[in-house]
């Protein structure tokens, strides 16, 4: 059933499904098995696909215009009314400016620290490896070991972090209780865990070619120079990368904001640590207003698409991709 | 940023990159080690203090579970006094071990599920050649973009319409269709396969799936490893859906951060709780040493998958 010419018949650079007059039959149903083929083997992702992400995505954008009663299973159209309460609900707006507050502390600050991590770590010779190993291992532990450990470092009163402060003279804040300090804390958590942008970088640097780095010296730039115009431009791809996806992680950050701080629910935490994620999972699955969760999650995809255009649109100026020309 | 405009500095290194484009890449290329011996010392004393942030937390909460109830809080990173205790105490106190095995279980059938779909369509993606099949591979990226919030509350209302709520299939039931990230990742080591071994296998009268199972599953085993990897220690640290899934269950069937979670809280000194903080750190440290035995047996695999994102701009 197969022969050669079959096979080679169905090279890549003709467009499929539009066969030369003078092609023997038996290719062409060969390349329609092969796409069939190809169609099976992606099927459950296809099938996924429809289901639970174009299907659900529906039927999310038909929740938020409705009132859903979770009891009875029914969802009653009521037009704009989740999208107005969006503006009206003050936490909605709260939570928002938290989260955007806090992506722009933290997204700047993993980038540069996972940065010089890697430059240190690309400098330390045959250790290196024992070194990434161990700025790997925060990025082992599970987020509620995290949680618990730093929620007891972090303690205003007896931590270990605020006591280091006052060796050195400071007199550290409350970090899990005033409220100008909570974002700093879970920034300091992330930072613990950011070496999954370290190994990116590294992997990135280990691909600058060395040449670049002699041609650049022999014209006479030194360590700085060579960074700005050696090295950031030809890591610009994985840098933009980066930014985009802790962008979008930073949005939708949880897990620490809800361990430290709306685990408890009989506990009150200053209103400034209730996160856009946060307030949309108490309104989903504590409340079960699903129509407004659900126009919340549209408004968030929709403020989420838009910082990824304009990091997209700001990158094409900046971002150097190998044969690029 | 750029001192250098980007065309220019793309200028200055696109000579030199075409010629050292035969020379491949040399894994050390990224390795410059300081030529003064200043440099060195500040590049060690740096790397030190580093370590010492790094592993800070890992000493305190060390010492911290192995403390008596009354010297939890005092940052010392040797107890004034051992107590060994708290390791058999925790087993009682906390049903640490049905949030273990609850854990493991939903945990492989995860990895496993997630291994299997991803890897049929990727090579699904990487081998074949059908009408749409760049829009469709497209797609599967742009899902990665998507907030899980907005598919949230409707897949609820999918598992809540099969009646499974409650149980341990809403954790892992959507890996039965590929993820995203997986299929881009092994997708990526099945074109690194030569073609020609496939076309060879078809002469041999190779079915499809027969291509799939004897040449790109037996040569792409460390893209498994890793995806599997990935997900294991993903769904062990998934506290979301099981916030949403199982807690309204009863305590034994919580998942490891479910539970974890529920016993910072029944466990807290400010809740009118026990205040046995010491177990909630012993209890902290167990459901973390099966993530570090996965590092320590799997680590170049960890760094390898994590790496790959580098080269996908």
């Amino acid at each position: 059933m197969t022969d050669a010419t079959s096979i080679h018949a169905g090279r890549p650079d003709r467009p499929p499904g539009r066969s030369r007059p003078r092609e023997p039959r038996r290719a062409s149903s060969m390349r329609r098995r092969e796409a069939i083929a190809g169609y099976l083997f992606i099927s459950p992702w296809i099938v996924g696909f429809c289901v639970f992400t174009l299907g659900a995505m529906a039927y999310s954008l038909v929740i938020s215009f409705s009132d859903y009663r979770l009891a009875t299973d029914t969802a009653t159209p009521v037009g704009l009314d989740n999208y107005a309460e969006l503006f009206r609900d003050p936490r909605v707006m709260g939570s928002l400016g938290n989260t955007l507050f806090y992506a722009v502390l933290a997204v700047p600050l993993e980038i540069v620290v996972a940065m010089a991590l890697a430059l240190l770590l690309a400098r330390s010779g045959r250790a290196g490896g024992f070194f990434r190993t161990v700025f790997y291992l925060p990025k082992m532990t599970p987020a509620v070991a995290t949680a618990a450990v730093f929620l007891l470092l972090l303690n205003g009163n007896t931590g270990a972090v605020n006591e280091g402060l006052a060796l050195i003279g400071i007199d550290g804040p409350q970090w899990l209780i005033d409220p100008a300090w909570v974002k700093p804390s879970i920034v300091i958590m992330t930072l613990w865990g950011v070496s999954g942008t370290m190994v990116i970088f590294l992997a990135a640097l280990a691909n600058v070619p060395r040449e670049l780095y002699e041609a650049a010296s022999l014209d006479g730039a030194g360590r700085v120079r060579q960074f700005v115009s050696v090295t950031v431009p030809m890591i610009s791809g994985s840098l933009f990368f980066a930014t985009v996806v802790l962008t979008i992680a930073a949005l939708q950050v949880f897990d620490q904001a809800y361990l430290l701080f709306w685990r408890d629910q009989t506990n009150a935490s200053p209103e400034s640590s209730l996160f856009y994620g946060v307030y949309l999972f108490q309104q989903a699955f504590r409340q079960f207003d699903f129509g407004f969760a659900s126009a919340m999650a549209w408004l968030l995809f929709v403020i989420i698409l838009l910082i990824t255009l304009v990091q997209v649109r700001v990158s094409n100026r900046f971002v150097y991709y190998e044969g690029d020309r | 940023m750029a001192v250098l405009p980007p065309e220019a500095a793309e200028r200055l290194v696109q000579p030199v990159a075409a010629e050292v484009e035969a020379s491949a890449r040399r894994p050390a290329a990224g390795r410059r080690r300081p030529r003064t011996t200043v440099g060195r010392v500040v590049v060690w004393a740096l790397l030190g203090v580093c370590t010492l942030a790094f592993l800070y937390p890992f000493a305190w909460l060390l010492a911290a579970s192995l403390k008596p109830r009354s010297q939890v809080f005092d940052n010392l990173l040797w107890p004034r006094d051992v107590q060994w205790s708290n390791y058999a105490e925790v087993w009682d106190r906390l049903p640490l071990a049905a949030w273990m095995v609850n854990s493991v279980a939903i945990a492989l059938l995860a990895a496993l599920l997630v291994t299997l779909s991803s890897s049929l369509v990727a090579f699904g993606f990487a081998y074949f050649r059908f009408p749409g099949r760049s829009f469709l591979f497209g797609l599967v990226l742009a899902t990665m973009m998507l907030p899980g919030a907005v598919t949230m509350v409707p897949q609820y209302l999918i598992w809540k319409q099969l009646d499974l709520i409650g149980t341990w299939v809403p954790l892992f039931g959507m890996n039965l269709f590929g993820s995203a990230f997986y299929i881009f990742l092994q997708r990526q080591f099945f074109r690194g396969l030569p073609r020609e071994l496939f076309e060879a296998a078809r002469l041999d009268g190779v079915g499809y799936l027969g291509l799939f199972r004897h040449i790109a599953m037996p040569l792409a085993v460390p893209s498994f490893v890793i995806v599997f990897l990935f997900e294991f220690q993903a769904s062990w640290n998934n506290l979301q859906s099981a916030l949403i899934y199982l807690n309204s269950g009863g305590v034994d069937g919580y998942t490891v951060p479910l539970g974890l979670s529920y016993a910072m809280t029944s466990f807290s000194p400010t809740n009118g709780g026990q205040g046995d903080y010491q177990l909630v750190m012993v209890a902290a440290l167990l459901v973390t040493l099966p993530m570090l035995l996965l590092f320590a047996f799997g680590q170049r695999y960890f760094i390898e998958g994590v790496s790959t994102q580098a080269r996908k701009g």
